[in-house]
């Protein structure tokens, strides 16, 4: 190409192609506020990590602004703050959880080993070191197992009855009192069914009981969930099964559920991981003890959530129920994870294949 | 066995708006029959209305008579399941099941129903499969997802899955509205292969491929939006397009309007 046709192409690209910032610019914007935001904090003398944290995130976005603006032009400079506005809440959105399983790990991993996890409460006093968390994982294991068994039966069976069957006012209240549901606070669902087992059956503390307010809680998330995935399903798909000459039940069991039945393992995954961690009604009906009981139907039982409250509760400032409350959401944090890992397993194992 | 479908007076709702009004029209057995006319003229509701499909959708009901060979599909006792399984149905877009593989895909329609015998399925699957011209392409790799395949494969597919279960009638909605020229010849070719076996009932906005395919043509129209369609006329395919006894089909099919 000559020199004159380059030129005459580069002229007529002119209206297509504007001056671009470089790809690495955000970096060196995001660089530059940070650096700036340092030596604003350190002039003005302020203390608060947070308060240099804002500066620099506010410095971001106006220097982005300020910048692209110059160089590209307004519409680009308002995609560059749109972007960089994205970051910053991602950013901030990160820190806190990053910060907390840093915090948590730190401090788990002190105490944290076979021993902990193979080990009781039972002789060991609040305040000394030693003991472990075997007894709150087998409570831990049952309550939110047997939990599980009650609600995600009744959960995808009202799923798939709004879903599949549900027509009018019926439906409608149903769905109503599930979103009721799905707000109920876990101390109210431990009072409810403390007030049903412990005071009117007059039944002791128990796994079990704990297992009935759990799955007060976890229902209308299966539920919730299960509908949604449902709803996923093409109505071409039981429409062709339905016109292959199969009964309706046998189309929501064979076509509907296996197609759909990835992102409703996620779903009561998901449940769990939130039941997992409830407090309120196990410390009401299980009550909690430092001894292994492995029957959930009769005496107290312990459970991770509730020996991590109680470890802090009673340590009167022992380092070693300290050490122990953060080993044991150490371990709680653990059993969530990998619950979503296998979910996300399943999920991936099961999907419709393309 | 194919059959013969008599339909008289039959009228088609969607809750309280009337889809179809008043059509009576006799389908013969082993032989094409297409429906034609402008969208929205109750053709595909009409075809749903013949294995009892229509009342699947919320608000769907029928009045009047689906005799088939005699048998009011209609009537008291009828089982709309039974139906079905007698009148077969292909979709317009390809809708095979996505967690089955093409193996599963064919023989659904009898293992949902229960009704087979286990050393037989093999060869009903491969017997299906070649009905519908699709046993060359996929006999190497039967155990892979049938949403793998392209989408005529996966039309064929579709129509392998609706004769595997035997069904008397196989009623067609649009089966090529979503493929390619090649795909659509294939699928024509199926069709007058297929018509040796079973009475054939197809939905076309393709009017060429209404007078290439189809032994018989009823044209449908509505007067007018929101008003229920109508069966206009039904003749020899070769009639209603060389020279059709009412003006509104000349009109259509000379592209004067629709």
């Amino acid at each position: 190409m000559t020199h004159a046709a380059a030129r005459a192409a580069q002229a007529r690209r002119s209206t297509l192609q504007g001056a671009r910032l470089p790809r690495w610019s955000p970096w060196a914007i995001a660089g530059g506020s940070v650096v700036a935001a340092v030596a604003v904090g350190l002039g003005a003398g302020l203390d608060s990590r947070i308060q240099w944290g804002l500066i620099a995130a506010l410095l971001f976005v106006l220097g982005t602004y300020a910048i692209a603006a110059r160089t590209e032009g307004r519409r680009q400079a308002r995609d560059r703050v749109a972007t960089s506005v994205v970051w910053v809440a991602f950013v901030v959105a990160v820190i806190p959880l990053a910060s907390l399983l840093y915090a948590t790990v730190k401090r788990g991993v002190k105490v944290f080993n076979g021993y902990f996890l193979s080990h009781s409460m039972g002789v060991v006093a609040d305040t000394e070191p030693g003991g472990g968390i075997y007894h709150a994982i087998i409570g831990t294991l049952e309550q939110v197992g047997i939990a599980t068994l009650i609600s995600v039966p009744i959960g995808a069976l009202t799923a798939i009855y709004l879903v599949e069957y549900g027509r009018g006012k019926l439906a409608a209240a149903v769905t109503f009192f599930v979103d009721v549901m799905t707000g109920i606070p876990s101390i109210v669902a431990g009072l409810f069914i403390l007030s049903f087992w412990i005071l009117i059956l007059d039944l002791g503390p128990s796994g079990f009981a704990g297992s009935l307010a759990l799955s007060i809680l976890m229902m209308p998330v299966v539920v919730r969930s299960t509908e949604e995935m449902l709803k996923l399903v093409p109505n071409e798909l039981r429409e062709a099964s339905l016109a292959l000459g199969v009964p309706k039940w046998r189309t929501i069991l064979k076509v509907v559920l296996p197609t759909s039945v990835g992102g409703i393992t996620t779903g009561v995954m998901l449940a769990i991981a939130r039941i997992t961690g409830e407090t309120a009604p196990v410390l009401l009906l299980v009550w909690g003890t430092g001894f292994i009981n492995n029957n959930p139907f009769e005496g107290a039982q312990a459970s991770l959530p509730l020996y991590i409250y109680q470890q802090y509760a009673n340590s009167a400032g022992s380092n070693a129920a300290y050490d122990r409350a953060w080993a044991a959401a150490l371990a709680l944090i653990a059993f969530v994870m990998i619950l979503n890992l296998v979910a996300r397993g399943i999920a991936r194992w099961k999907a419709p294949r393309h | 066995m194919a059959k013969r479908i008599d339909v008289s007076g039959l009228t088609a709702y969607y809750g309280s708006h009337k889809a179809i009004e008043d059509i009576s029209m006799t389908v013969e057995p082993r032989s094409v029959t297409a429906f034609i006319g402008p969208s929205g003229c109750g053709k595909s509701t009409f075809l749903r209305t013949l294995n009892r499909m229509h009342e699947v959708t919320t608000g769907g009901r029928v009045e009047g008579k689906v005799l088939l060979d005699d048998e009011d599909l209609y009537g008291t006792h009828v089982d709309p399941v039974a139906v079905r399984r007698t009148v077969g149905m292909v979709f317009q877009r390809p809708n095979p099941f996505p967690t089955m593989s093409i193996y599963d895909n064919v023989a659904a329609g009898l293992r949902l129903n229960g009704s087979y015998k286990k050393s037989e399925l093999g060869d009903i699957v491969e017997k299906s499969l070649k009905g519908a011209n699709l046993w060359n392409e996929v006999k190497d790799r039967l155990n892979k997802p049938g949403s793998g395949l392209s989408g005529g494969q996966q039309q064929r597919l579709c129509i392998a899955r609706a004769i595997a279960v035997e069904p008397d009638v196989l009623l067609m909605d649009e089966p090529c509205s979503a493929l390619d020229p090649i795909s659509t010849l294939a699928i024509e070719d199926l069709i007058g292969e297929l018509k040796e076996r079973f009475t054939i009932v197809i939905v076309t906005h393709n009017m060429q491929q209404a007078a290439r395919v189809s032994d018989r043509t009823a044209f449908f129209n509505l007067s007018a939006v929101g008003q229920p369609g109508r069966l206009i006329e039904i003749d020899e395919t070769e009639r209603i397009f060389s020279n059709p006894s009412v003006q509104a089909t000349e009109d259509y099919i000379s592209g004067r309007f629709g």
